[in-house]
């Protein structure tokens, strides 16, 4: 898959969204430099999305994440055009999804991307079974091969034996497994997640992050996945884009964005997490040939499973190996309690 | 002061020149398209005398048979069916059979017609604001204006008759069906239409598979508020020679006969409690889906 390192499987240019009358007005207005505030006062337009450049590879999982009213929803639905941008590039597979015509954006929707919605957009009127298999019909498909794909993807996120049940009869986390079979079975290779487990409880938003980590070990899909749950894209994204009043304010490797905040704003929004449970020993390493007295721990643990190996080390060091065992640095505990501490140690951390 | 106590008005010579001049536009139009327009209703008639005598020839046990055959199809439930059934026996036992028929058939003809040409102007104001705009206060007038006002250019146009009274009916009974299809597909959720969107189905693949269905409910009850809005207008069409209940109605109230327009005014309202309860538990029905709790 070399060639997805130089083709992103999404790339996103430049791209504008202006609410109001004469976007095209507001949209100079912004690209002078008004702030969101700014124009609102002077033209009451509402800046949705401001100057947007986001490449997603294919395979992986994309977290967008922002509070609300940070234009994530509407992010997201630029990607198939459920909203049209103010200006911007947007090009999936390197075709113009601006260029398109209304039969080529209806193609690109039935069979490239499929949405998973945060109310999940259920067919309330039809079965279980007649909501997996509407985007096959869409797409033009038998009704056999629509009801065999229907009847594997109910089985994969486990509705079996509900198939005849109306989406009102189930429970919240039940729908919304609906709502992921019917993007699947489309067999569209970009899934489009707004908020999708937003509206679940925390025990069923867990299961359902499992269900859906399960599937994309085993399907690699290109996923973009809306949320406001730090927890939640720490747990799920390769990669995550940090959104605020309509700009991308970091963009990058999760460990990254705990590690080296960009600004005050990520460093508030990252403090309430569980450090050691998500910076993992990668990011806080001292790369060299190794050293220590302590056992070998992973670059992919996360501190919490490695304090005790540590701890058990004479000189508070441990080497580290990658996924192939071989050595490729030391851990101390000073790197582990600065790491923990707060960001600006990690700095100290690197060098200590 | 004249100017303030008196109302600048046209004047009566003016005035009636202005009315004279509106009446013989009209006639002059009656002159030449009145035939032309009467042809065009003429298969329209043919089928409604064809329809009336049908269920007046036929013999009364089968009709009866058949009208609680629909009620049961409709209603699923015995107790509308056996209301339907006595409702019926009651009313030809009083010897009110045959204006029954008369008005079942006009009302059938009336709702027919209401739903057929309803619902797609009702679609088409769901989808264009600018329809809706148009349309709304043309259905105003329909419903608030005195039907005596639009029966004088429609018997003008169409003499007396049967045309002209289905006519008086349905403009008054197209109201509802139309608002209520409206209404029914802007409220349908935008996530559940979004998302059809989403999975890239075409306008009309929407139309059909998620807007009408969820508006179903409401259309229904369209249907069921056109329904009733026609047997009320059952009296007023006899004015223009429609055979029915309410030709005996009129002429109780000229001559004061109590129980005669008592008795037919009451077939009237049997009438439109059977066809109210079947309709609305049908609609009930089609959205059962909402009524089942967790499974």
């Amino acid at each position: 898959m070399a060639d997805d390192v130089t083709e992103p499987k999404i790339r996103i240019r430049n791209l504008y969204k202006i609410f109001g009358e004469d976007p095209a007005a507001a949209l100079a207005q912004v690209q002078a430099g008004a702030s969101k505030a700014e124009l609102l006062e002077t033209s009451n337009h509402v800046l949705g999305l401001r100057d947007i450049n986001l490449d997603i590879p294919a395979h992986g999982l994309q977290v967008i994440m922002g509070l609300s009213g940070s234009g994530k929803s509407t992010l997201i639905r630029h990607f198939n055009r459920l909203i049209d941008p103010t200006a911007g590039e947007i090009l999936v597979d390197g075709e113009d999804v601006m260029a398109m015509n209304d039969t080529a954006l209806r193609d690109l929707r039935r069979f490239k991307m499929s949405m998973v919605f945060q109310k999940f957009g259920l067919l309330p009127h039809r079965t279980v079974q007649q909501n997996v298999e509407y985007g096959v019909h869409i797409q033009g498909l038998s009704d056999d091969e629509a009801q065999r794909r229907a009847a594997r993807w109910i089985d994969r996120v486990g509705l079996a034996g509900f198939e005849q049940h109306y989406p009102g009869q189930l429970s919240g986390g039940m729908q919304q497994r609906v709502g992921l079979a019917r993007a699947l079975a489309t067999d569209a290779d970009i899934l489009l997640m707004d908020e999708a487990f937003s509206a679940l409880d925390p025990l069923i938003r867990t299961d359902m992050q499992t269900v859906l980590l399960d599937l994309q070990a085993e399907l690699q899909k290109t996923i973009v996945f809306i949320t406001h749950d730090l927890d939640e894209a720490l747990r799920i994204g390769d990669s995550i884009a940090i959104l605020r009043d309509g700009e991308v304010v970091q963009a990058g490797d999760p460990q990254a964005i705990i590690m080296d905040p960009a600004d005050a704003y990520i460093t508030d929004f990252i403090k309430d997490i569980n450090r050691a449970k998500v910076i993992r020993i990668r990011s806080i390493m001292v790369p060299g040939p190794g050293g220590g007295q302590g056992a070998p721990v992973r670059t992919s643990q996360t501190i919490e499973e490695i304090l005790g190996v540590l701890h058990d080390s004479p000189d508070g060091v441990c080497p580290v190996i990658d996924k192939a065992g071989k050595t490729v640095g030391t851990i101390s505990m000073n790197a582990v309690i600065g790491a923990l501490e707060s960001r600006k140690t990690a700095e100290v951390a690197r060098y200590s | 002061m004249d100017f303030l106590t008196e109302f600048p008005s046209l004047g009566r010579r003016d005035l009636s020149a202005l009315r004279q001049a509106i009446d013989g536009a009209f006639r002059n139009f009656t002159r030449a398209y009145g035939e032309g327009i009467e042809a065009f209703f003429d298969p329209l008639l043919r089928f409604m005398i064809w329809f009336e005598r049908l269920l007046i020839h036929a013999p009364w046990p089968v009709v009866i048979a058949v009208l609680a055959g629909l009620a049961w199809l409709g209603s699923r439930s015995w107790k509308i069916t056996a209301g339907t059934v006595a409702a019926f026996l009651a009313i030809g036992w009083l010897g009110m059979w045959e204006n029954t028929m008369s008005t079942l058939a006009i009302i059938s003809v009336a709702t027919f017609l209401c739903i057929a040409i309803g619902i797609p102007i009702g679609i088409l104001m769901a989808r264009y604001n600018r329809a809706q705009t148009l349309i709304t206060p043309v259905l105003d007038v329909m419903q608030t204006i005195p039907s005596f006002v639009y029966l004088i250019p429609v018997v003008m146009l169409l003499g007396i008759g049967k045309v002209p009274g289905l006519l008086a009916v349905c403009i008054y009974a197209l109201p509802p069906i139309v608002r209520l299809t409206n209404l029914g597909i802007r409220l349908v959720d935008t996530e559940v239409l979004e998302a059809a969107t989403a999975f890239g189905a075409s306008t009309r693949e929407k139309l059909w598979g998620v807007q009408i269905p969820l508006a179903l409910p409401n259309i229904f009850a369209g249907v069921n508020q056109t329904i009733m809005m026609a047997l009320s207008m059952v009296v007023i069409a006899s004015m223009i020679g429609v055979q029915g209940l309410g030709v005996p109605v009129l002429r109780a109230i000229s001559n004061q006969y109590l129980a005669l327009g008592l008795m037919n005014g009451l077939a009237i309202v049997a009438l439109a409690i059977i066809f109210d309860r079947v309709s609305q538990t049908y609609g009930k029905r089609l959205q059962s889906y909402k009524d089942q709790g967790h499974g």
